[in-house]
């Protein structure tokens, strides 16, 4: 193998597993050793910084942070990143003060935003400190999206979204709430310099099946019921729900119907349990209210009696594979099941839509979907000054995605409005500092924890249930947060090897808690995976290699289980190992446009 | 010093042992020597060691002496009897716990300064009574301990730290071995485990005195240029007379090498060494030639490593004593106070 290139700001990027799955590249470590270390208005900071809603995400971010986790795969759990991240929400204090101010003056040029959800707030939230005059428009009345829409209270309390969304509505954008977009053409006769649309996936999916209409006034579309239940206009269902859907709108569906009269709710599913769209968590936390969740049923028909609906039938079926692997669910032939119920909540899906973009006005739609065409990197679609990002540029996914979109329109925007390329994306700016305090003392608490992870503790069940609107998670409490981020393994502080201190005395080798390292004779990945102290099975993880050593051998480090212990390091003689610290600070549009 | 324990955690797919051990289950706590120190890797050696051989920690007594290298059986075997005797003692103690208990296993670990020096009347004789235990000499020619003076091993004219040249001649415990009797004489190297580890496999299978000679750089004080044990003159005057693998019970062999480059030496308790023969000319059994060998070699400026003696039939302490079968300290009152008219009869037999 050819040495490592550490220079390159991705290859120590992807160590820090977290940080490289979330789509924003929270710092996770970063911020977790700051609330060990009860700094929690900075931790707040940091997160805001890239993430712009820590106490919202702390709650209900999709987490695909914890499946990467390190800690995942040297024990049972990963760390508790989502809910630590709550922790510094929830304990920072007055932070106002730390806002951007209102910037003094303008830059002349003026941006509609359309939707007031995540992916628009997080544009505005970029963009306002640069000068632009932002106007956002959103057929609500009041800011937020869907994360104000359709996120039930009892997961997500709405003073945590006012003052989220607070933050940026204080920058000053102009907010034009209650003001339904209904022409896109109309917004661009206005005269913007560029336009973002950030409308989400706003229509549910409807299940045309046999009954469907005379079942009507008991069947409703999932995320408008949910949408109508946050806004108070429905604050009651049926004794008996059925729930169809397995994503986490159907869980948020069935929770909901508990708390409004649902006495008997269950969520029926097509899918088997594993392959069920909702995060496990959210799929556990539904169970827990004592929500049966019924897999393997295919809805057949509405029934209905008198015009009234009086339940459903179901197909059982199973899953076949296909030669490539693609999964048919077929009829097991047994009778359908019949559920009875008195409502209906259909979460089968949501989708994009956009009927009111004129399809004359030179933008390009694929001809399958009929979407928008909108580039991957930049966000930007075939009418040059129109930007997408969240839901509404490649369909339904969750608002660390809005985010993560968002950031990178806004440095499209900012480039395009500066007549600049916007296919030259920004580098990241990188920090890379060594840890080492003393001979074996390091900035960082490097001994490892052996706590397995902490629950956060939950609401008492009767009172949680009935009350829609109280919060069933109560938070990590100071003691339990400390605790679980010391399960954090620092992986943000990089094992740094200089081939040329090195003597191959082994000590590394010998003290590596996991069999990490290896001197070895070089070769190809594929061999050389084999060959050191542990197997290196995890293709995804990087091997480190070293230029050749004295003894013409090569270091050879698995990264993949590494606990960033530092006891190479510690053990190293000449000092050719050391712990640094890498942080990475992906570009935002603050930065992008440095020529201006 | 490295203040936080190893931590618990270990690699996912960590192998076990036919005893249901990792090979972290032989490890002790955390080593308090200087950083990078030979002993350390020589430790790591004998874990591992031990994890592949399916020993039973309990069945194992780690003595030792003073010195860097004593203290080291802190750090293996955190299950395991120790004693940590007197300065250069540790083969008189090894002696008498064999002879009291000659079921356990007796790994012996020593320094330079503890068995060449202080303690180098009670190397020889525990080399020539058979004392039927591994006997390792971490030996790294200098006295780290007290700041880096020339330990008996030193070379003549290698040169300390600060620039001394020694003017002594060296003890060479090999060739003492070798003269004294042992059955088992090696030496290797502490920065190569591939050598180190089947040789002390070979020696916890060996049923009478094995020893080691194993050179271990001491980073602090005797790694520098015109020291004659540094990692890089070691490395570079290094001659391996054979690699070795150790074949236990009934495994076949299965590796295939060229022929008349393998030598099988099958010891009295069944086990085989493979003997991959770097210099065909080399006959690991012939003890003289061993000692003519050793020295021609060294007088050529090369450290001989590898297997350079072993005995396939070898005789320990107890063989010579013709002790019972029994160990001594399992021998109840039955066996130990014969009675009265046993007594009449031993001095009927005298008269």
């Amino acid at each position: 193998m050819q040495p490592t290139d550490i220079h390159d700001p991705d290859y120590f990027h992807k160590v820090v597993d977290c940080q490289w799955a979330c789509p924003a590249h929270t710092p996770v470590p970063e911020y977790i050793r700051l609330i060990a270390d009860g700094r929690y208005a900075d931790a707040f900071m940091i997160n805001w910084k890239s993430n712009v809603f820590p106490g919202i995400l702390g709650r209900t971010c999709d987490r695909p942070c914890e499946p990467a986790c390190r800690r995942g795969r040297v024990e049972d759990e990963p760390v508790a990143i989502c809910r630590l991240k709550r922790v510094a929400a929830d304990f920072k204090g007055d932070v106002s003060d730390r806002m951007p101010p209102r910037p003094t003056t303008r830059n002349g040029k003026k941006i509609a935003l359309i939707g007031a959800g995540p992916a628009s707030l997080t544009v505005a939230r970029d963009l306002a400190p640069l000068g632009y005059e932002l106007v956002i428009y959103d057929g609500d009345t009041r800011a937020g999206g869907m994360i104000r829409s359709q996120i039930p209270k009892f997961r997500l309390p709405e003073e945590v979204i006012d003052e989220e969304v607070g933050y940026i509505t204080a920058m000053g954008p102009e907010m034009r709430l209650g003001q339904r977009v209904d022409s896109l053409k109309g917004v661009l006769d206005e005269g913007y310099d560029a336009v973002f649309v950030g409308t989400g996936a706003p229509r549910g999916r409807d299940l045309p099946i046999p009954g469907r209409e005379e079942g009507a006034a008991n069947i409703h579309i999932g995320i408008d019921w949910l949408s109508s239940v946050s806004f108070g206009h429905i604050a009651k269902i049926g004794k008996r729900v059925i729930v169809l859907g397995g994503g986490n709108t159907a869980m948020d569906c069935c929770r909901s119907a508990r708390r409004l009269g649902g006495d008997d709710v269950k969520v029926i599913v097509r899918s088997g349990f594993e392959e069920m769209k909702a995060s496990p968590w959210e799929k556990e936390d539904a169970m827990g209210e004592d929500i049966p969740i019924l897999n393997m049923l295919v809805p057949i028909a509405f029934i209905h009696e008198d015009g009234k609906l009086v339940g459903m039938t179901f197909d059982k079926v199973r899953a076949e594979y296909d030669a490539r692997g693609r999964r048919n669910l077929v009829s097991t032939g047994e009778e359908p099941q019949f559920h009875g119920c008195d409502d209906v909540l259909v979460a089968v899906g949501q989708e994009n839509a956009f009927p009111w973009i004129e399809r004359d006005i030179g933008m390009t739609f694929d001809d399958r979907w009929d979407m928008p065409v909108v580039d991957e990197t930049t966000f930007q679609s075939t009418l040059k000054n129109v930007f997408f990002g969240g839901d509404a540029a490649f369909g339904p996914k969750n608002i660390i995605w809005a985010v993560a979109h968002g950031h990178q329109a806004a440095i499209s925007i900012h480039k395009f409005c500066q007549g600049e390329d916007v296919a030259v994306r920004p580098p990241p700016g990188v920090t890379v500092v060594s840890q080492k305090m003393g001979i074996h003392e390091w900035s960082y608490d490097n001994n490892v924890s052996l706590d397995l992870r902490f629950k956060v503790p939950h609401r008492d069940k009767f009172a949680a249930l009935s009350d829609i609107k109280a919060e069933v998670e109560l938070g990590f409490d100071l003691k339990l947060a400390f605790n679980e981020a010391q399960r954090c393994l620092n992986c943000d502080v990089q094992t740094v090897f200089d081939d040329k201190l090195c003597i191959e005395c082994d000590a590394c080798v010998d003290i590596c808690p996991v069999d990490s390292i290896s001197f070895t004779a070089n070769g190809e990945e594929a061999d050389l995976r084999t060959r050191l102290s542990a197997p290196a099975t995890n293709q995804t993880q990087s091997i480190y290699v070293s230029q050749g050593l004295k003894t013409g051998r090569v270091m050879a480090k698995d990264e993949d289980v590494c606990l960033h212990c530092g006891l190479c390091a510690e053990r190293c003689p000449t000092g050719a190992w050391d712990m640094q610290r890498f942080l990475i600070d992906v570009a935002q549009a603050e930065s992008a446009c440095c020529s201006k | 010093m490295t203040f936080i324990p190893k931590p618990k955690l270990h690699h996912p797919d960590l192998q076990k042992n036919a005893l249901g051990y990792t090979r972290r289950d032989y490890e002790g706590p955390v080593s308090t020597l200087c950083a990078g120190c030979g002993h350390d890797s020589i430790s790591a050696a004998i874990v591992k060691a031990c994890f592949e051989l399916d020993i039973e920690p309990h069945r194992v007594a780690k003595m030792s002496g003073i010195g860097c290298s004593s203290k080291t059986p802190t750090y293996f075997l955190g299950a395991s009897h120790g004693f940590n005797s007197v300065h250069g003692r540790m083969p008189s103690v090894a002696t008498g716990a064999n002879l009291a208990n000659k079921d356990l296993i007796y790994l012996g670990v020593s320094g330079d300064g503890d068995s060449a020096s202080i303690g180098i009347g009670q190397f020889a004789h525990a080399m020539r009574r058979g004392v039927n235990m591994v006997y390792i000499v971490e030996n790294n020619g200098v006295y780290g301990l007290t700041k880096g003076q020339f330990s008996a091993t030193s070379d003549k004219g290698a040169k300390s730290k600060r620039g001394v040249v020694n003017s002594d001649e060296a003890i060479d415990l090999v060739g003492l071995a070798l003269q004294l009797g042992a059955t088992f004489v090696a030496r290797s190297f502490s920065g190569d485990k591939t050598q180190l580890v089947p040789l002390i496999e070979a020696a916890l299978q060996h049923k009478g005195i094995a020893f080691i000679d194993c050179i271990s750089p001491c980073v602090a004080f005797n790694n520098h240029e015109g020291s004659t044990k540094s990692f890089d003159y070691v490395r570079e005057h290094n001659e391996a007379l054979n690699s070795l693998d150790v074949i236990s019970g009934r495994e076949e062999i299965t590796v295939d090498y060229e022929p008349g480059t393998m030598e099988m030496v099958t010891q009295h308790d069944g086990s085989v060494l493979a003997l991959r023969k770097l210099h065909t000319s080399y006959d690991v059994n012939d003890r003289v030639a061993a000692l003519t060998y050793m020295q021609e070699r060294a007088a050529a400026g090369e450290i001989v490593t590898g297997l350079l003696y072993v005995d396939p039939n070898p005789r320990d302490l107890h063989a010579h004593l013709d002790t019972v079968e029994t160990p001594l300290n399992a021998l109840n009152d039955d066996a130990l106070v014969p009675g009265a008219r046993a007594l009449e009869r031993i001095n009927a037999g005298l008269r």
